[in-house]
């Protein structure tokens, strides 16, 4: 968040009163940035008009990458570096190879879907960012509105916060 | 929100807590001064855990001739307390991500805790796994690299292979489930900081969490993921490490029955470890309102039906042990159950299949200390019934001339115990310096769970759920 940013926050104490509050404020024409919460709340993503994520298909990206490699080291060791006859077997002995295959695959999945999640929501050590509001990771639930976005007037703003139910109005 | 519960539910928090009494009760740990009982309770562990690193730093130094195994013994304690500790190491996953695959919303005030739990058991898994390899220094040798002798590779069709790769995803696709479960959590500590040192080291681990709602539903998005591929994850690594006893020609471990039972005994000894150290943390931190009779008696109906899947299957092993008509096979059982180890393997029925039958009387199921001893009785139990599956199928072999007996020396026990000293070592450290409780996930299910929720809050719910 850019300290320049002119926002105007509403602050609400209940999850259902933010959630149609959210419908509330869109109706009046207002664009509102984003929802800060201490939990997740069902719905409010797409009542705040943010697309689905696709974290699932990275998912499916990297478990499929995981297998590929975990599959590839497999067989080039074992059918073409130093083949070696075990149990009478063939030398591409793939049942065999399911669980080293299957760990791979969970390995990279879970490791590439934590880095996507991470990178896609700027999430890293050192990050200083904090809260617009310090009790949003206790118990308030803050809607945040960019003025500068917004063609309504800041005192229309703070106007339909408060009657969709805001407990206080902020400003940062 | 889904506020659909039915009115028959037992309130999952009680004391009619707010969002911000969350925060508080749980926060209050990390922030205050450790309390008496925690230093004593620290102070012990560590000594324990010194010297059982003792023990252990002879094992490596000296070699495995340090402990009781004979040529015809050649595996002991060290795989019984690796199989244990890897069992032990199966409920905190199994609560985290199966129940949250199945919406189990009383999974929220004791995953973190389960799962704290069942990293540490797998780190004393691993030492058992170090030094029974008699050079732990050349462990990663177990790993695929290429090496000096004209790349001679591991061989991936050895279920032992498959260990190494099924411990090593499941310890830190475990460990990253944790850490991304605590990063909210942290953030509420690292905003209600006081000190510089902590804002500092709550704010380097929360990654900069502002709590946005993108971020919340990408999060609750991750957290299905993984749990999606945690379930087969946790439900592979007891498969795979049973299967280095299946894939052997040895009468008693030759058994297609041992994955799935196998993984039986891993969630009916981890929900009782739970269980075990639940029933200490809720006293010794006043968390009763969070971790409530109804949690425990979740907790021992779940005991209650894997102890049941593990008692058939030691009937049924002993069933086809006759069945099979192998003579040597047959052996194996009768040896177990009348042979020299008679006495352990009737501990492990006694403490496996009838205590957790107990738990069919409901007044014995919500009792805490009867909870508490029978958790106990189980794990004794599980430890009795690798013992008798490793020692017993082993000690009398082909050759009546090289029957022998096993008992352990010092460093076997001493090794035993420094596994308990890492393991409360680090779960006293964690309950010290993280959040006991998912306080994020706690908080999103307490309306409609939450006995006597503010009643101003509870008009608004019902408000919502008119419109």
């Amino acid at each position: 968040m850019s300290s320049t940013t002119n926002y105007i926050l509403g602050v609400y104490d209940d999850e259902d009163e933010v959630l149609h509050a959210v419908s509330a404020v869109k109706a009046k024409g207002i664009k509102i940035e984003d929802v800060y919460t201490p939990f997740p709340i069902h719905g409010l993503d797409v009542a705040v008009g943010h697309a689905r994520t696709r974290l699932p298909i990275a998912a499916f990206m990297f478990g499929s990458l995981g297998m590929i490699c975990a599959l590839a080291l497999i067989s080039y060791t074992m059918v073409f570096d130093w083949p070696m006859i075990i149990g009478g077997k063939d030398f591409f002995a793939l049942p065999n190879w399911i669980p080293v295959t299957f760990e791979g695959t969970v390995l990279f999945t879970a490791f590439g879907l934590v880095t996507t999640f991470c990178i896609s929501n700027n999430l890293y050590p050192g990050n200083k960012a904090e809260p617009l509001d310090l009790r949003i990771t206790d118990d308030k639930f803050v809607m945040a509105i960019n003025v500068d976005k917004n063609k309504v007037s800041a005192t229309d703003i703070k106007k339909a916060l408060k009657d969709s139910g805001a407990i206080e109005v902020n400003t940062k | 929100m889904s506020h659909v519960v039915s009115p028959i539910r037992e309130k999952l928090v009680t004391g009619g807590k707010s969002y911000s009494d969350v925060t508080h009760d749980i926060c209050k740990q990390v922030e205050g001064e450790p309390t008496k009982e925690w230093k004593i309770a620290f102070g012990i562990s560590a000594l324990v855990f010194i010297y059982g690193a003792y023990c252990l730093f002879y094992t490596w130094w000296q070699g495995i001739g340090v402990w009781g195994l004979n040529k015809t013994v050649g595996w002991a304690w060290d795989i019984t307390n690796f199989v244990w500790w890897v069992g032990i190491g199966h409920a905190g996953t199994l609560i985290s991500a199966v129940l949250l695959l199945f919406r189990q919303k009383w999974r929220t005030s004791i995953n973190r805790s389960a799962e704290a739990m069942t990293i540490f058991a797998v780190l004393c898994a691993a030492s058992f796994i170090l030094a029974h390899m008699g050079r732990p220094w050349l462990a990663h040798w177990a790993l695929p690299l290429p090496n000096a002798f004209g790349s001679l590779w591991v061989n991936f069709n050895s279920p032992l292979v498959w260990d190494v790769f099924a411990i090593s995803t499941y310890l830190s696709v475990s460990l990253l489930f944790w850490y991304m479960g605590l990063v909210p959590d942290l953030a509420t500590i690292r905003d209600r900081a006081t000190s510089k040192g902590r804002k500092f080291w709550y704010g380097l681990f929360s990654l900069g969490w502002t709590g946005s709602s993108k971020t919340w539903a990408r999060y609750e998005y991750m957290s299905l993921i993984l749990a999606g591929i945690s379930t087969p994850l946790v439900l592979s690594v007891h498969t795979i490490v049973s299967m280095d006893f299946a894939t052997s020609v040895i009468p008693g471990w030759h058994t297609t029955i041992f994955p799935p039972y196998f993984v039986a005994g891993a969630i009916f000894s981890g929900f009782a470890m739970v269980q075990t150290l639940l029933l200490i943390t809720r006293v010794v931190f006043k968390l009763e309102d969070y971790i409530t009779i109804e949690h425990i008696e979740m907790m021992n109906i779940v005991v209650t039906v894997t102890g049941s899947v593990v008692g058939i299957a030691y009937l049924t092993e002993f069933f086809i042990a006759w069945y099979s008509g192998v003579e040597y096979e047959s052996y194996a059982f009768i040896n177990r159950a009348t042979g020299p180890y008679w006495w352990a393997y009737w501990m492990m029925m006694t403490c496996n299949v009838i205590s957790p039958q107990l738990f069919w009387s409901k007044a014995i199921r919500t009792n805490l200390l009867v909870s508490f001893f029978l958790s106990i009785v189980v794990n004794v139990g599980m430890w009795f019934e690798r013992f008798v599956i490793i020692v017993t199928s082993l000690h009398r072999d082909y050759l009546p001339s090289s029957w022998a007996m096993f008992s352990p020396t010092m460093y076997d026990i001493g090794d035993y115990i420094f596994s308990f000293g890492l393991f409360f070592t680090l779960f006293f450290l964690f309950a010290k310096f993280l959040p006991v409780v998912n306080m994020a996930e706690v908080k999103s299910v307490m309306k409609g769970v939450s006995s006597n929720f503010p009643a101003k809050k509870a008009k608004a719910a019902k408000k919502s759920d008119e419109e």
